[in-house]
């Protein structure tokens, strides 16, 4: 079952979680993870196919709020802990379009 | 549409252009999806944020129950399948206008799906295109390139509820895509979902492209493309026929250019050359990895849910100019002008109920009604004429109170007043002149003053017609155009002895 | 009164109500003990001396006046650093938030400060709350203390250390996977792990969003009884928060169970739990069964521990817990990325990949960059099924047990830990080793159920032992009547460290 963990797919691992990571690290890292997935491949043992997945600790459904205005932040306070502003923008390097 | 190419010289080419739609549409709600910050288009930089949607840490997203309901407003009237439980996942990545780096979304489960939009064609046919899902999610904020050396983040747009509708890929020209996205907006606006502004960035369109492309019995099919983020119909449909043609062309150049050996394409557009580009990947490896959000319940949505928000989305737009045609005889034009928004059919109505007649009515609204509305930049409802101004106006044109060219001067100032027609046209001299003894002394000064054309009248001859219309015209420039026309003509047969 | 800090906070609450003390006093009591004793403990990342006399001298005035006082008046606390204050830094003991000011408040604090509650400082934890020693703290370790050479438990360990050295009346924490129990169970002291959803979050910087819970730690049950009813309730800003009503907890706490049914899952009884633990627990048995309650055998099968020849411990659920619990975590914390407020590198970077990398890189110590990494790829594509999904599966299976055993019991009785308080430096080469220091106490979490650890004795060496009360969603109310029945029945020794008096 486990997939081999090597450097390669740990260095992927690491850019997906924007995790800088030295060569020694992501090897160090590999070793880690292959390690506890051998661990974790104990979960196969078990069958499942009958099983729902439950992830949600209590089972409460549409907790809705109403379309009532509320308290925002000052743009001076929404910006207080940023470490780099340009006015009353959030600053970060140059980069193309948005997301949405 | 079937293109043939004469061009090729073995055997006839057919190409089929395969094209769906992402549309995102922002709802209009008060405050966005998961905090209460407000929802709004143009404020300063960051003066709509809290914690919650600047994703500081520790704070929860609680869903805006507005939202939901529009969403399934939405959805139902594309006709789609409620779910009866639907839930929320994330969708990961960075960008930092994507605050919490995922964007809370429905992946496996959306709240609507399968539906259909009929799609009015300008040549009077429709078009059906399916509806695949819609689902609910979270805007993100906006990247701010002013700045040559950086980029500023506002987050006043995160977290605004968003609506995404996927079409399946059933269209199969520019024409018909942008007739479809027209259709979403008159659509969405009609239900009060959204604005649909698309200055403001209220709906977004993803096309993804590709081309079915036959010869001598084998089809070929080109990259699926998927053109990112355009804010207008004008990008739209300029990026769908620069595809189109690029697909073409790189096809013809070499066969190889398939889905086959390329797969899936995004570009993204270049609004200066109305062309689209390569992008390269925002994300070296895409990895969404969507999973289940912890911090948010799922949505049950119980029959009797459904059926009050079905209840409440009334009659579409479709319907009622299909009504408007049988009922009050107007042509398809007159009605599907009518029926752009909810809210200018129901002035309309208004009127009608009220017992005004219905050309006359229809006639002030897309006369001056249209122009006020074009030169304003909102729907003729939205220029200030209410259906009691329209009611009485009518009114008085039936009654022969006034004349039309004056009922267009008082409908240009029924716009800025509550006034009735009736005390403007008073106010502005432009009630129609009844008072017989009036037009009397205007008819007789009239024929004082023109004895030529008296004789030709009396006369009888060829150019009597002519005649009586110049000194119809001369009593009409006397009265200021007040006169009412048929006293006129009345008093001017007698006094000419035309009624004998 | 010669020692404040010796009460309780029901007994302190009691004394500033009744005039005996002063809510100035007592918080001054405490700065003086935190002054003389938290450098050999480290239970504080920061403390907020000024503002607490403030707070005090507050209530005082109120008393004075003749106003009615809140159920914690006077009664000085300690919040885990991973609580949002407006007050103060909220760091979760990370260079990521080493300077980070919350613009807002946790509702399970403001609901302490609305009863009254002073608000000491912040303690120490394991960063982000991952961790089982405290030892992975950006600023340092806590120290045990009842022996420095030995790990308080985590993540909550500045917490339970706090209460234990009598640095503070009582503390809040936060549980994901046993950060609550397990460093109670460390430091002989009690600690809830509620029902998930019976606390707010909101205001508690996620780890495992559907695992987290907050809860009391404190000197001994009514305490925890007290806190608990404080802090519990709906939350309109928590939408995984149960909006039921909270019973008097302290009201019911000295009515003993009648004709108590306590299962006993033989899983946890195996050799992997220390001799002396399950001695202490079968001890407790036999004072259960004094008191006329039952003790009947359950099945927990997928909570079974273990051991290999080579004497390596393994779990389904320790397996599935760091999966579900990794996987959420690497999405909650990827905000942390040096754009709108956290560490950000002071290198000159021009591309934002390079600049979140890098702010991650700096800012994340090394568990919490394992674990995000373990959870990216539980996550990833390819891999979701057969991790991620299959936990959440496994996590049903384990709820399934627990809702079965609980039908023939009203709750379960079991260890904490497999083993009292372990050294510094012991776990700490071994991550695995590490997790497997909450084997028992994760279970409740994957389920959702409210579990209570209370003091059962001490080891012969002199270290606590804790034994561990799990019942069906929402019996808070019967795990601390069940645990009062023990607590005063035991005649267990004393649970006052004896560094305390010698520094004294
Ligand atoms: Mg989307
Ligand atoms: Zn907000």
């Amino acid at each position: 079952m486990s997939p081999k963990i090597d450097f390669d797919l740990t260095r992927h691992i690491g850019l997906l979680s924007r995790l800088e990571l030295s060569d020694d690290e992501v090897q160090a890292l590999a070793d880690h993870l292959a390690h506890i997935l051998q661990y974790v491949d104990k979960l196969q043992e078990l069958d499942t196919d009958n099983v729902e997945p439950m992830a949600h600790a209590v089972a409460i459904h549409n907790v809705l709020a109403d379309d009532v205005i509320g308290q925002s932040l000052t743009p001076d306070a929404a910006l207080a802990n940023a470490p780099q502003r340009d006015g009353d923008f959030f600053k970060v390097p140059k980069v193309i379009g948005d997301s949405q | 549409m079937e293109t043939q190419d004469s061009q090729m010289p073995d055997g006839a080419v057919t190409i089929l252009p395969i094209i769906g739609l992402e549309i995102h549409v922002e709802l209009d709600t008060e405050t966005k999806m998961f905090c209460r910050c407000r929802n709004r288009f143009g404020d300063p930089p960051n003066t709509n944020v809290c914690p919650v949607c600047i994703g500081m840490p520790g704070v929860l997203p609680v869903m805006n129950g507005k939202a939901v309901e529009l969403a399934m407003t939405v959805g139902l009237a594309l006709g789609c399948t409620v779910r009866k439980f639907t839930k929320w996942d994330r969708k990961s990545y960075y960008y930092p206008d994507l605050p919490k780096n995922y964007q809370i979304s429905q992946y496996d489960l959306p709240l609507c799906e399968h539906g259909r939009l009929e799609v009015p064609l300008p040549e009077g046919e429709a078009k059906t295109v399916a509806i695949l899902r819609v689902h609910l999610e979270e805007d993100a904020g906006k990247n701010v390139h002013d700045n040559p050396t950086h980029t500023g983040v506002d987050l006043n747009r995160a977290g605004v509820p968003l609506l995404e509708i996927v079409s399946e890929p059933d269209m199969n020209s520019v024409q018909q895509v942008g007739a479809y996205a027209r259709a979403m907006q008159r659509l969405v606006r009609w239900l009060g979902a959204s604005q649909a502004n698309m200055q403001m960035g209220h709906m977004r369109f993803e096309p993804n492209i590709n081309l079915h492309i036959t010869r001598d019995g084998v089809t070929y099919k080109t990259p699926i493309i998927e053109v990112k983020n355009l804010n207008s119909f004008r990008a739209l449909e300029s990026a769908v026929a620069y595809e189109i043609d690029r697909q073409t062309n790189e096809w013809q150049a070499d066969n190889a250019f398939t889905l086959e050996n390329l797969g899936k394409q995004n570009r993204g557009y270049d609004d200066a050359t109305g062309q689209t580009v390569f992008q390269r990947s925002k994300e070296e490896a895409h990895d969404y990895r969507y999973f289940p959000d912890p911090d948010l319940m799922p949505v049950i949505v119980s029959a009797q849910w459904r059926d009050r928000v079905a209840a409440g989305i009334g009659e579409l737009p479709l319907a009622r100019r299909r009504r408007y045609m049988d009922d009050y005889k107007l042509t398809f034009k007159e009605a599907d002008a009518l029926t752009q928004d909810a809210a200018t059919g129901d002035l309309l109505e208004g009127a009608l109920e009220a017992g005004a007649d219905a050309k006359r009515c229809v006639n002030l609204l897309l006369g001056r009604g249209a122009a006020l509305a074009n030169e304003r930049g909102c729907t003729i409802a939205e220029i200030g004429v209410s259906a009691g101004q329209l009611t009485d106006l009518a009114g008085m044109l039936t009654a022969g109170e006034i004349n039309a060219t004056s009922a267009a001067k008082v409908f240009d100032k029924l716009v800025d007043t509550d006034d009735g027609p009736q005390a403007i046209a008073a106010a502005a001299g432009l009630l129609a002149v009844t008072d017989t003894a009036e037009i009397e002394a205007w008819v007789d000064d009239a024929i004082a003053a023109n004895t030529q054309a008296v004789e030709e009248v009396r006369s009888g001859g060829k150019k009597q017609k002519k005649a009586f219309g110049f000194l119809m015209g001369q009593v009409m420039q006397k009265s200021r155009g007040a006169a009412q026309p048929g006293e006129v003509q009345r008093l001017l047969r007698q006094k000419l002895g035309l009624d004998g | 009164m010669s020692q404040l800090t010796d009460l309780t906070a029901r007994r302190l609450a009691v004394a500033v109500a009744d005039g005996q003390t002063s809510a100035v006093e007592a918080t001054q009591a405490y700065l003086d003990a935190i002054a003389s004793r938290d450098q050999a403990i480290s239970a504080y990342n920061e403390t907020f001396a000024e503002r607490a006399i403030q707070q005090a001298r507050s209530i005082d005035e109120a008393r004075a006046k003749g106003a009615a006082l809140g159920p914690l008046a006077g009664v000085p606390i300690a919040i885990k650093d991973n609580l949002a204050t407006t007050f103060g830094r909220t760091t979760c003991s990370s260079k990521m938030l080493a300077d980070f000011r919350a613009p807002y408040t946790a509702t399970a604090v403001a609901k302490l400060e609305a009863a009254g509650a002073v608000i000491l400082g912040k303690t120490n934890m394991d960063e982000f709350a991952m961790g089982s020693s405290t030892e992975n703290s950006a600023l340092g370790p806590t120290r045990n203390p009842w022996d420095t050479g030995r790990v308080p438990g985590g993540s909550s360990g500045g917490s339970a250390a706090a209460v234990a050295a009598r640095l503070a009346a009582a503390a809040i924490g936060s549980d994901t996977g046993g950060s609550i129990r397990q460093p109670a169970a460390f430091c002989g002291v009690v600690g809830l792990k509620p029902t998930y959803g019976r606390v707010s979050r909101y205001g508690l910087v996620a780890y495992g969003s559907s695992l987290d819970q907050i809860g009391p730690m404190t000197r001994d049950v009514a305490d925890a009884a007290l806190l608990a009813g404080v802090i519990a309730g709906g939350d309109p800003r928590d939408s995984t928060c149960v909006d039921q009503s909270v019973p008097d907890y302290l009201a019911s706490l000295e009515t003993p169970i009648d004709g108590l049914r306590i299962g006993r899952p033989s899983e946890f009884f195996s050799e992997a739990l220390d001799g002396e633990i399950a001695a202490a627990i079968e001890q407790a048995c036999q004072v259960y069964r004094s008191l006329g309650a039952t003790i009947v055998d359950v099945s927990l099968p997928h909570s079974r521990i273990d051991v290999d020849a080579k004497g390596q411990l393994s779990s389904y659920a320790v397996a599935a817990y760091y999966v579900v619990a990794t996987a959420e975590a690497s999405s909650n914390l990827a905000r942390y990325d040096g754009v709108h407020y956290g560490h950000r590198t002071e290198d000159k970077v021009d591309d934002i990949v390079a600049l979140y990398s890098r702010s991650r890189g700096e800012g994340f110590g090394d568990e919490v960059k394992r674990r995000i990494m373990l959870g990216t790829f539980a996550l990833s594509s390819g891999y979701y099924d057969a991790y991620y999904n299959k936990a959440l599966k496994v996590r049903r299976l384990i709820k399934n047990d627990f809702d079965t055993a609980l039908t023939a019991c009203d709750v379960l009785l079991a260890p904490v830990t497999p083993t009292p308080a372990f050294e510094f430096g012991e776990k700490t080469d071994d991550p695995l080793q590490m997790y497997l220091a909450d084997v028992y106490t994760i279970s409740a979490n994957l389920a959702g159920l409210p579990a209570l650890a209370i003091p059962a004795g001490l080891s012969a060496a002199g270290l606590p032992i804790g034994m561990q009360l799990i019942g069906p969603v929402f019996s808070e109310e019967t795990l601390f009547r069940a645990a009062a029945m023990f607590e005063q029945a035991a005649n267990l020794p004393d649970m006052k460290p004896p560094m305390i008096d010698e520094s004294s």
